[in-house]
């Protein structure tokens, strides 16, 4: 199982908020979408998500509601805000950029 | 719109942490509920459902804390949560905390006080506009006198011919008999110090009355109607703040003066005692203000923008040094002129005692922040065990610092408040008690001054707190858990820690016990320095008559006799004179003379000496002796008086290897010259206490010319009991006449040295101080010590170890870091003395009994200091000894 810090620095930061761009979610929900999206590959440990959840949230880049979830009970929503948004995209080209140099040095070697 | 977002967020988590707590408590349990309902969908049993989803979730508890510290104030938050340990730990030992927060305030307490007190008198502008840029004159002649006052007329050309200045002015002091309503009236008179100043004083200085107006130059002439400036403390005193005393008359030495205006509150200048201000000018005869030789005056001026005041000296000694040549028969024309800055002059003489004081109490700081130190070092090792626990347990090697630090910080904030609380206290003692010293009104606790004990306070906790915290910090903490319980050996490095705090400690209370002995001694040599008189059982009053209108001369003389006869003749009287000023009291005055008999002088040289007027009975009434010839002779009256009594120094000097009985000096007095005939030499005394004694020439008060003096009356015991008699004689006199200064001989010796006295006093307090406290520090170090080697001494004896051998033992073990503490101090000592120097009287600053008998108290009490943990020590009963782990 793979703890954060085995993720490229900031990587968690732009997988949370990238799954948050369509919808609002809880964040067992992010955790979920995270391992289902990436094919079981990255394998969170769920909990340390929490943590990152919070500073984003410090930071103004999302922000939380309570809200009843499919269950019915009482959870804590997280969505983008539009600095958030902007923030997402930066991060997008950013890792982008990143991964194509990467791939180039990779390749190339 | 982050910002806002982002505020928003900071305000929720500074009011509503609680609710945040209980939040994400709630949303990790909603995690884990949703994880067992998905496993439980996916066929677990529910007990490993519950298991599965922990083992993906992680260890909550982490995962809180991690959480946590990513929130706004954070640091906030694990600071309050470290002050509330510490609050909690310091209360566990209130003996520890109590002990620790008296010492710093006693430290912080005194630093603050002295800070305040050198802010206030030393470093802060004074209150007059642009006053870098003020300046005091006096004029300088060749090595005998290289610094004295102005003369009138020097004055005059140096406000004609000077460019430097955009304005000059001139002061006298001067006495008064002050009396408000007539002269006949019931109101009671006094004498009172003021001072004569030139009209453009105030605007020079750029000050204003707090009301009614300043002096014009139409004041200041000597045909002018009398006008006065009363201070603040005066117009409330004798008038009740009254604003309708202005344009009003008082009487000053029984002539008439308005009172024009009354300076602000503050306003005290030339010294702190002036009460009044009158134009000098008017007051003083015309041709005292042209004389060129006649120094009696001090000169104020403020430099032009641009001109530095080394010009502006060079620019005005060039003038003295013009009038020197243009008059090169007056050798009492002066050859250059001295300036220094305004401030300088005020303050100058107390700047290096202040200093030095304020050094003295950085000592006791450094000392109190040492034996704190110590204290928290102490309870470290006690609780050694529990902070292995916690490194064990993953407290951080920074957090354990920060803790010690905070704990320190506690201590010295309580120490610091209550020390502000006892600066307040000192400071309010200091200014009543030495209320004639310069700027002593300047003196206050202000926003600066509650900077400075921030830094101090923030200073001591670093100190004290890193010092603990780097002594507890060693890398092999877990190898205490590792040690038997039984401790054998106490950390050999925090022992040696702390002997280097004792040691530096002990240094320190060295110097300070050696700069305390010092002035001890100079002071102790100063008042027992032979005056050359009797000082036991004489009292001294003040008296100034105020001059009166017509035959002045014989009336004052009338005056006098009448006076001595009546007080001669009281009941207790053993004798009885009058003099103008006491032996001790001062220099005063000089008057300049040449002797006939001798041949003339060269051009340009001339004689001066101190000069006094006394009755003839006055060198019986205070024990001069009359080493040859005879005494001043009473039958000689006003215009007949031709004598003159010298001093010995005056005879060995000025007439020496031949007879001065019989020759003559010629003494000029401005215009006028006297010839006085020398009948008698009189035995030496000192003018000032700190002062050898110098020539003197004693001139008749039955001339007539003093109306100011003192009366010295002598008894053989109780003298203080005639003041009542004879204050009643001199009310029956004339019942204006004030009487002022009742002091014995041994009151006013004791005024004049009021300094010295002042300064010894504090320092002696200030080393007594730091001496405790080293002996609570080596006490304390070597209880702690003996109680840690408890089972080691407990062996020893009960291997047959002699109770004597284990008294030297600890005894040794305790002493060694005072004797090289003793050593350090006593080093250190010989290097700073020196910066006493000029503090000190017929002491030399390496003084041997001074250093030999700070040796023997410092050894003798930490002797003491050390037996009681050593004999109990050796009175340890090895049974329990070894028992006792």
């Amino acid at each position: 199982m793979g703890k954060p810090s085995d993720l490229v620095q900031g990587t968690l930061d732009l997988l949370i908020l990238r799954t948050l761009q369509t919808e609002p979610k809880h964040g067992w929900a992010i955790a979920k979408r995270i391992q289902q999206i990436s094919n079981e590959v990255l394998q969170v440990q769920q909990g340390s998500l929490y943590p990152a959840l919070h500073r984003l949230e410090q930071q103004g880049w999302i922000t939380a509601k309570w809200a009843e979830s499919e269950t019915g009970r009482q959870a804590k929503f997280y969505s983008l805000t539009t600095a958030g948004r902007e923030q997402l995209e930066k991060e997008t080209a950013n890792w982008t950029r990143l991964s194509q140099a990467i791939n180039l040095i990779v390749s190339e070697a | 719109m982050r910002w806002l977002t982002q505020l928003k967020m900071r305000f929720l988590m500074l009011t509503k942490r609680q609710h945040a707590a209980e939040q994400l408590e709630d949303e990790f349990s909603f995690h884990l509920e949703q994880q067992i309902a998905e496993n439980i969908a996916s066929g677990m049993s529910e007990t490993k459902a519950r298991q599965a989803a922990l083992r993906t979730f992680g260890n909550p508890t982490l995962l809180r804390e991690q959480t946590r510290e990513t929130w706004n104030w954070n640091m906030l938050e694990s600071l309050l949560r470290d002050l509330r340990y510490s609050v909690r730990t310091l209360r566990r030992t209130p003996g520890f905390a109590a002990m620790s927060i008296l010492v710093m305030a006693l430290g912080i307490g005194a630093n603050v006080a002295l800070f305040t007190v050198v802010r206030g008198v030393l470093l802060k502008p004074l209150p007059f506009a642009d006053s870098d840029r003020l300046i005091v004159i006096t004029e300088g002649g060749d090595e005998v006198s290289p610094d004295h006052p102005v003369a009138g007329g020097i004055f005059e050309a140096w406000k004609q011919q000077s460019h430097s200045f955009s304005g000059l002015a001139l002061t006298g002091g001067a006495e008064f008999n002050f009396s408000a309503g007539d002269t006949t009236g019931t109101q009671l008179a006094e004498s009172l110090h003021g001072a004569n100043i030139s009209a453009n004083l105030l605007p020079v200085l750029g000050v204003q009355p707090a009301f009614g107006r300043g002096f014009t130059p139409a004041d200041d002439r000597r045909e002018a109607q009398g006008t006065a400036i009363l201070s603040w403390q005066l117009w409330m005193r004798r008038f009740g703040g009254n604003r309708a005393i202005l344009n009003q008359t008082v009487h000053l030495n029984s002539q008439p003066y308005t009172v024009i205006g009354i300076m602000p509150a503050w306003f005290s200048y030339p010294d702190p005692t002036t009460q009044l201000w009158t134009p000098l000018y008017h007051d003083k005869p015309t041709a005292l203000m042209i004389s060129r030789d006649q120094h009696e005056f001090r000169a104020v001026g403020r430099l032009l923008p641009g001109v530095s005041e080394s010009t502006a000296r060079a620019e005005i000694s060039l003038i003295v040094n013009r009038i020197r040549s243009q008059h090169a028969d007056d050798p009492y024309i002066s050859l250059k002129a001295n300036t220094r800055p305004l401030l300088e002059d005020m303050v100058g003489d107390i700047r290096r005692p202040l200093y030095v004081l304020l050094a003295a109490t950085g000592c006791v700081l450094l000392i109190a922040c040492l034996n704190v130190a110590n204290l928290l070092v102490a309870r470290a090792a006690a609780r050694k065990k529990e902070l292995a626990i916690r490194t064990a347990l993953g407290g951080s090697r920074l957090r354990r610092i920060r803790e010690r630090i905070v704990e320190s910080l506690l201590l010295s904030t309580a120490g610091g408040a209550f020390g502000l609380a006892f600066a307040a206290l000192a400071l309010k003692w200091l200014v009543q008690a030495r209320s004639e010293m310069t700027r002593v009104e300047s003196i206050h606790i202000d926003a600066t001054v509650a900077a400075f004990t921030i830094a101090v306070v923030a200073f001591c906790a670093l100190l004290s707190g890193l010092i603990s915290a780097f002594s507890s910090g060693d890398r092999n903490i877990l190898a205490s858990l590792q040690s038997a319980s039984r401790s054998t050996s106490p950390g050999q490095s925090r022992v040696t820690l702390r002997r280097v705090l004792l040691s530096l400690e002990v240094g320190l209370t060295v110097v300070l016990l050696i700069g305390a002995g010092l002035l001890l001694e100079s002071y102790a040599r100063l008042r027992s320095a032979n005056l050359g008189c009797i000082t036991d059982n004489v009292l001294t009053m003040r008296i100034m008559v105020p001059r009166m209108q017509g035959s002045q001369p014989a009336q004052l003389v009338n005056f006098y006799e009448q006076l001595l006869d009546r007080v001669r003749a009281l009941p207790g009287v053993k004798a009885a004179g009058f003099t103008d000023v006491i032996p001790g009291q001062g220099y005063w005055e000089d008057a300049n003379f040449s002797i006939p008999e001798h041949p003339a002088l060269p051009a340009g040289v001339g004689l001066f000496a101190i000069n006094r007027w006394v009755d003839p009975g006055y060198f019986n009434a205070i024990g001069i002796p009359i080493l040859k010839g005879r005494g001043l002779d009473p039958s000689r009256k006003l215009d007949r008086v031709d004598e003159v009594v010298i001093s010995k120094l005056f005879a060995d000097k000025y007439f020496p290897g031949e007879d001065p009985i019989g020759r003559h000096l010629r003494v000029t007095d401005g215009t006028a010259v006297y010839l006085f005939r020398v009948v008698g030499i009189a035995g030496d005394i000192r003018y000032s206490l700190g002062e050898d004694p110098a020539p003197i020439q004693y001139f008749s008060l039955l001339a007539g010319v003093k109306n100011n003096g003192s009366l010295i009356v002598r008894s053989s015991s109780n003298v203080e009991q005639l003041a009542l008699p004879i204050q009643r004689i001199i009310q029956s006199l004339d019942r204006n006449l004030p009487v002022s200064d009742i002091l014995t001989m041994d009151q006013l010796l004791g005024r004049s040295t009021v300094d010295q006295s002042f300064n010894a006093t504090l320092l002696v307090g200030f080393a007594a101080l730091s001496l405790i406290l080293a002996a609570v520090g080596l006490f304390g170090v070597l209880s702690y010590i003996v109680a840690q080697r408890t089972s080691e001494i407990g062996v020893r004896i009960a291997l047959g170890a002699q109770r004597e051998q284990v008294l030297r033992l600890v005894l040794a073990d305790g002493l060694r870091p005072a004797l090289v503490g003793l050593a350090l101090g006593l080093i250190a000592a010989a290097g700073t003395t020196r910066l006493i120097q000029s503090m000190l009287y017929g002491t030399r600053p390496l003084d041997l009994t001074v250093f030999t008998a700070v040796s023997a108290l410092l050894l003798a009490v930490a002797a003491g200091a050390c037996l009681v943990p050593a004999w109990r020590a050796s009175r340890l009963d090895p049974v329990q000894a070894l028992r006792s782990e």
